[in-house]
């Protein structure tokens, strides 16, 4: 159960206001996205829920309380992957269960199951940058996963990644939610990645970084039955798909056009 | 990576490694040559050049006849061993001071003016404190060693700890590790390239300063037996000296080159 309520955010040296009276839920074992463009905070939303940065008003809260610091029930997946480049692959996804005291013969059953389920086989004594980008990526999943955590949180996770492995790597990720659902916060850039993956958008503007709107996508894609098509092309071919893109795309747009005004500071994602 | 070495092997250009075994072994020799044959040729008097052969003759005498109360190897030995403590204590302080400094913020700013200030204090400039302090007892030289291989050790530490991704830092946080366990298992394995690297130049600098020590404030070692040297007028006795001391550093050079090829390695390098 995450419950979170997002309020003003500002930035310490220049008073910028990054986020203002950000409010929104994400349900149990929901997943959503956010996009937005760069600087509208969106990152900074996560960071908060991970317990990395902290509101300078408002609150953010995962069950019933309020995040403190950051802790292994929230699982954060970063851009830029963050594997330890001294640590084998076996040894990076199993660092979160040896913090946790996980005796040696359960860890490794653990961290077998997650390399299978993420088809790391073969690679177990790897080191990451021996690996691809989408291999480490998939290390830095199962070492989110094999917590078990309640909440995941994704940091424009495939934003690194070249388009094709992007694309295999999403319909990898809706595999794994479907067998193993998880409440889930995924920012990115890409709208089709949002509209594919995630059972709401928020869809958020910039300076100050505030929502747009909050669309739901599981309904339709129930509706739809999404589900039934494989490949993220298909679904993407669909008239229902296109019209949420597109209905998205416009909101990006026209906020584009009316934020061209000389003077408004331009702020880190 | 292999591929490409293996391509380019045949063509000019890139050295092999025994091509370069070879030309180091070629540079010796040319330097040994030049030396006996300045020596033998008498335009410089034996007193000033002693040629090669006499050193050599020199070192084994050396190693059987105690001068200066002992043989050449009790003399290295001494030295290795004061070497070793002011370089570990040094190490042993240095590396997490720097770790903390780069790790802490409060301690950064509360050590960084002073350490500054001190560190261009050169080594040898610490022998009348060393004198004053400890007299002849092993404690000078210490003192002088860890003055010269204790600010690296700090620098790179700090350096180290300092450049360490943000990220990684991070994700081992909301992966549930806290502060000992961060420091342990993400700030050292990432500053390590950096700290080894600070122990090599930490380890040529206090060597350095030992010899220096060794001239002035104990009654053993190499430096010691090259200022008795010195004062009965005895060049081979001195250069041998010299020659112990060059062998030794290199040695210990190579040793810790050796460390940092290991540590690359468990950084999954296979460069």
């Amino acid at each position: 159960m995450f419950r979170n309520v997002k309020r003003a955010f500002r930035r310490s040296d220049q008073e910028v206001l990054a986020l203002d009276d950000v409010s929104f839920e994400v349900g149990e074992k929901e997943f959503v996205a956010i996009v937005g463009p760069s600087g509208c905070g969106k990152t900074t939303l996560l960071r908060m829920a991970a317990g990395l940065d902290f509101p300078s008003a408002g609150s953010v809260l995962v069950g019933a309380h309020e995040v403190a610091g950051p802790g292994p029930d929230r699982a954060v997946v970063f851009q830029q992957f963050a594997l330890f480049p001294w640590k084998t692959v076996e040894e990076n996804i199993g660092f979160g269960l040896r913090c946790r005291g996980t005796p040696s013969d359960a860890r490794a059953a653990i961290v077998a199951r997650y390399v299978e389920l993420m088809g790391l086989q073969g690679y177990e004594r790897a080191y990451p940058q021996q690996l691809s980008g989408g291999m480490q990526q998939r290390v830095a999943i199962a070492r989110s996963y094999a917590l078990d955590p309640d909440v995941l949180l994704m940091d424009e996770p495939f934003g690194a990644l070249d388009a094709q492995t992007r694309v295999v790597m999403q319909e990898e990720l809706i595999k794994l939610c479907r067998v193993n659902p998880r409440t889930a916060l995924f920012i990115t850039h890409s709208v089709e990645e949002a509209v594919y993956l995630a059972d709401r958008v928020v869809v958020m503007t910039r300076s100050p970084g505030r929502i747009r709107e909050i669309l739901d996508i599981a309904s339709v894609r129930r509706r739809e039955a999404w589900e039934k098509l494989e490949h993220v092309e298909e679904v993407m071919d669909l008239e229902s798909f296109v019209h949420l893109r597109t209905r998205i795309w416009r909101m990006l747009r026209e906020q584009q056009e009316g934020a061209a005004v000389p003077g408004v500071p331009a702020q880190p994602a | 990576m292999a591929q490409l070495v293996a391509s380019r092997r045949p063509g000019r250009g890139i050295p092999s490694a025994p091509e370069l075994a070879a030309l180091s072994v070629a540079g010796l020799l040319l330097f040994f040559a030049a030396w006996y044959g300045v020596a033998a040729s008498g335009w410089v008097p034996s007193r000033f050049l002693p040629g090669p052969q006499v050193i050599a003759e020199m070192i084994d005498r050396l190693a059987q006849q105690p001068y200066a109360g002992y043989t050449i190897q009790v003399h290295t030995l001494a030295s290795l061993k004061r070497f070793a403590l002011g370089f570990g204590l040094a190490a042993a302080l240095g590396v997490p001071l720097g770790l903390l400094m780069g790790w802490y913020r409060w301690l950064d700013d509360l050590v960084t003016p002073l350490f500054e200030a001190v560190r261009f204090v050169a080594p040898i400039a610490w022998v009348p404190f060393a004198a004053l302090w400890f007299g002849t007892g092993i404690g000078g030289p210490i003192l002088i060693i860890f003055s010269g291989a204790f600010p690296p050790c700090v620098i790179n530490a700090y350096r180290g700890a300092r450049q360490v991704d943000k990220v990684l830092v991070e994700a081992a946080q909301t992966l549930g590790a806290g502060g000992l366990r961060a420091i342990g298992e993400v700030l050292v394995p990432a500053a390590l390239p950096s700290i080894v690297a600070g122990l090599r130049v930490s380890a040529g600098l206090g060597w350095q300063s030992l010899i220096g020590a060794e001239l002035i404030v104990v009654s053993s070692g190499v430096g010691y037996l090259m200022v008795q040297g010195q004062t009965s007028l005895q060049t081979p006795i001195v250069m041998s000296a010299m020659v112990a001391i060059g062998v030794i550093g290199f040695v210990i050079d190579v040793a810790l080159r050796a460390l940092e090829r290991a540590v690359r390695r468990s950084w999954g390098d296979q460069g």
